[in-house]
């Protein structure tokens, strides 16, 4: 048994997909997506997206780390175990800075990391796409459009008329085989 | 306000019509016209083949070197740190100088692929995953050092904010617990930006995989990466912003290492231009090391298309600029210990270049100061060879530029009873050469297995990524 996933195109070119998924977005589509090498520029207003939320997750992290550092330091050397140490303070915002700072970054970096797998939805091993017989190409040198049958404008004539009349070489259906 | 007019206000627009300016002609960062599909092959190719008879020779060297720090340690573990010629008044010795050198090697990856990066040098590029695998392991290298030094090697775990059995905390006063967050948070930020450039690379060799194995190790590796152009915005950004966290981190680790000198009041280390000193040696050490690694993969792999004469020529001048700002540094040490009036201080300078430790000294100087100055010359920089010669002159000066800072300063401080004269053992000599193996065995592994250069970011900068389909990018 297997069911629609949605249907493919391919392009042979960065500019072949780039006025292509313009034209898909002007007809009104929504549930798409484009299968690049490498990341076009440009392709993201084309596509009518707007900036990644990644951005979010770093400063959360940043911010986290920068205040465990500071917690960190205030617990060990000020509440917990007092020690005086060359006549410097328990706890100041001043000298453990560096601890601070490396906290900042680290929790930052881990947060962008974990931020951009989030909003990828990542790790997921299995994934329709990965049913075309030709989707390494598109890690390769080739482009792919491809529109899901679960947006609203979807219609198997009539997007698969859009994709050939955009230039799209073999369009075809996508096959999500399930148990 | 004033009504003079300047002479730009009375130039004639008309003029710029008849001037010619010269054409800007962008050297094309892939030569040869190569197409998106070449470089997929070219890279992938490199992993997917079978092993080159010449890789299993240079590893099995270099596990045979590397095993000289295996034995090292295990002699240092079991018989005490004293294997190790450090003693009064030199108690940091080749530990702390092999310590600075690893991790200054680290710096240049990290300048690659994330100062350059923001800087918009598309450049960096084909070099980009190189130089992050070698701050990878080049760290790694530097942290067995300060791990044994501490003696007993299992209770290291005491520098990390963890509860123990004492219901001692670490010192947060000290340099040297700076020094572990830095140096921990480098390393750990460092494989996380290598590991996501990485991902998109790794889903195009699972792709393209036909063994089980190879389906399961890049696929497990790769995250279900699936080129979606969702995937890249975020992706994008996430590189971005890591190269934008990078950039203050791997100025901020070699600060906190020249902090480990600097915080002390010993003369010769007690000064202010430690830390932007030990940045500019830092990226200059790195890049000589990148020049050692890079220069011969090129030719095994036959990779004269993607990483071109232009890159050697840049990697050249930064060597330069670098080698020079850290030539600056050394007569500024010199000049302030003058000014400063301070007579222990100038004692100190006078005795490095003139003292016990003269002849270190000297080789520091030639090879750091005079050697990458031949990179003023295009006839040197074309002359792949040499500078693979200079590059390792560079790295022999930088680990003396350590060893020079370190001993002069111990052997001769305040107290003339206290003098001494350091010298390593064979325990130490081994060790140390043996982390050239060790740091051999990871690139090797690495070369082998991994992607040698971001296909993803190489295909950018190529004339095939403008949507616009303009033939000069």
């Amino acid at each position: 048994m297997d069911i629609k996933y949605g249907i493919s195109a391919t392009f042979n070119s960065a500019k072949d997909i780039y006025e292509a998924a313009g034209e898909v977005r002007k007809a009104g589509y929504t549930n798409w997506e484009c299968f690049t090498p490498m990341p076009i520029h440009g392709l993201d207003a084309q596509m009518g997206l707007g900036r990644s939320k990644v951005p979010c997750f770093t400063l959360a992290g940043g911010i986290t780390g920068f205040f465990t550092g500071m917690l960190i330091v205030w617990y060990m050397n000020e509440f917990d175990y007092p020690l005086i140490v060359g006549g410097k303070p328990y706890f100041s915002p001043i000298y453990p800075f560096p601890v601070f700072y490396e906290l900042t970054i680290l929790f930052a970096a881990f947060g962008t990391l974990f931020g951009m797998f989030f909003l990828n939805r990542l790790p997921r091993h299995n994934h329709p796409v990965f049913e075309h017989p030709n989707f390494g190409r598109t890690g390769d040198d080739k482009f792919m459009v491809v529109i899901e049958v679960d947006d609203p404008k979807f219609d198997e004539q009539e997007t698969t008329e859009l994709l050939r009349g955009l230039g799209g070489k073999s369009v075809s259906v996508i096959r999500e085989p399930i148990e | 306000m004033s009504t003079v007019k300047t002479a730009s206000d009375q130039a004639d627009p008309a003029i710029l019509g008849k001037i010619k300016p010269a054409p800007w002609i962008d050297k094309p960062l892939v030569e040869n016209k190569r197409n998106l599909h070449w470089v997929t092959e070219k890279i992938c190719g490199i992993v997917e083949r079978k092993t080159p008879v010449w890789w299993w020779w240079c590893f099995i060297l270099a596990l045979c070197i590397a095993s000289f720090t295996g034995m090292g340690l295990v002699y240092l573990v079991s018989t005490g740190v004293g294997v190790w010629g450090n003693s009064n008044p030199v108690n940091w010795g080749w530990a702390i100088v092999n310590f600075v050198f690893w991790i200054g090697i680290g710096h240049a990856g990290t300048l690659i692929s994330a100062v350059l990066c923001l800087l918009k040098q598309k450049w960096r590029t084909s070099i980009n995953r190189a130089s992050e695998a070698m701050t990878v392991f080049a760290v790694l290298c530097a942290g067995i050092f300060p791990l044994f030094h501490v003696g007993r090697v299992w209770f290291a775990w005491w520098l990390f904010p963890i509860p123990n059995s004492n219901a001692i905390w670490p010192q947060f006063r000290s340099p040297l617990e700076w020094d572990v967050f830095a140096v921990s948070t480098y390393a750990t930020v460092s494989i996380l930006f290598w590991y996501m450039g990485m991902i998109p690379d790794l889903a195009v060799i699972r792709d393209r995989a036909k063994e089980t194995w190879r389906k399961y190790f890049y696929g497990v590796l790769s995250m279900g990466w699936r080129n979606a152009n969702n995937h890249w915005r975020n992706f994008e950004m996430a590189y971005l912003l890591l190269a934008g966290l990078s950039t203050p981190l791997v100025l901020s680790v070699h600060t906190i290492v020249s902090f480990d000198f600097a915080v002390a009041n010993l003369p010769g280390w007690h000064t202010t231009i430690f830390p932007p000193y030990f940045v500019a040696g830092a990226i200059f050490s790195g890049f000589g090391m990148v020049l050692t690694l890079l220069l011969p993969l090129r030719s095994l792999f036959g990779l004269h298309d993607l990483i071109t004469q232009g890159h050697i020529d840049n990697i050249c001048k930064i060597t330069l600029a670098t080698g020079t700002m850290v030539g600056y540094a050394y007569s500024m040490e010199f000049f302030i210990a003058w000014y400063g009036a301070n007579s222990y201080e100038s004692f100190a300078f006078i005795n490095r270049a003139f003292g016990n430790y003269w002849w270190a000294y000297w080789i520091m100087v030639s090879c750091n100061v005079i050697s990458p100055q031949l990179f003023w010359f295009k006839k040197i920089r074309d002359n792949t060879p040499l500078v693979w010669i200079i590059s390792i002159f560079v790295n022999i000066g930088m680990w003396f530029e350590r060893f020079v800072i370190a001993n002069t300063t111990l052997s001769r401080d305040f107290l003339p009873s206290s003098w001494g004269y350091y010298s390593p053992t064979i325990v130490d000599i081994f060790t140390f050469a043996g982390t050239f193996g060790f740091f051999s065995v990871l690139f090797l592994l690495f070369i082998r297995f991994l992607p040698l250069m971001p296909m993803a970011e190489v295909k950018m900068v190529m004339p095939q990524a403008d949507p616009h389909g303009s033939k000069n990018h």
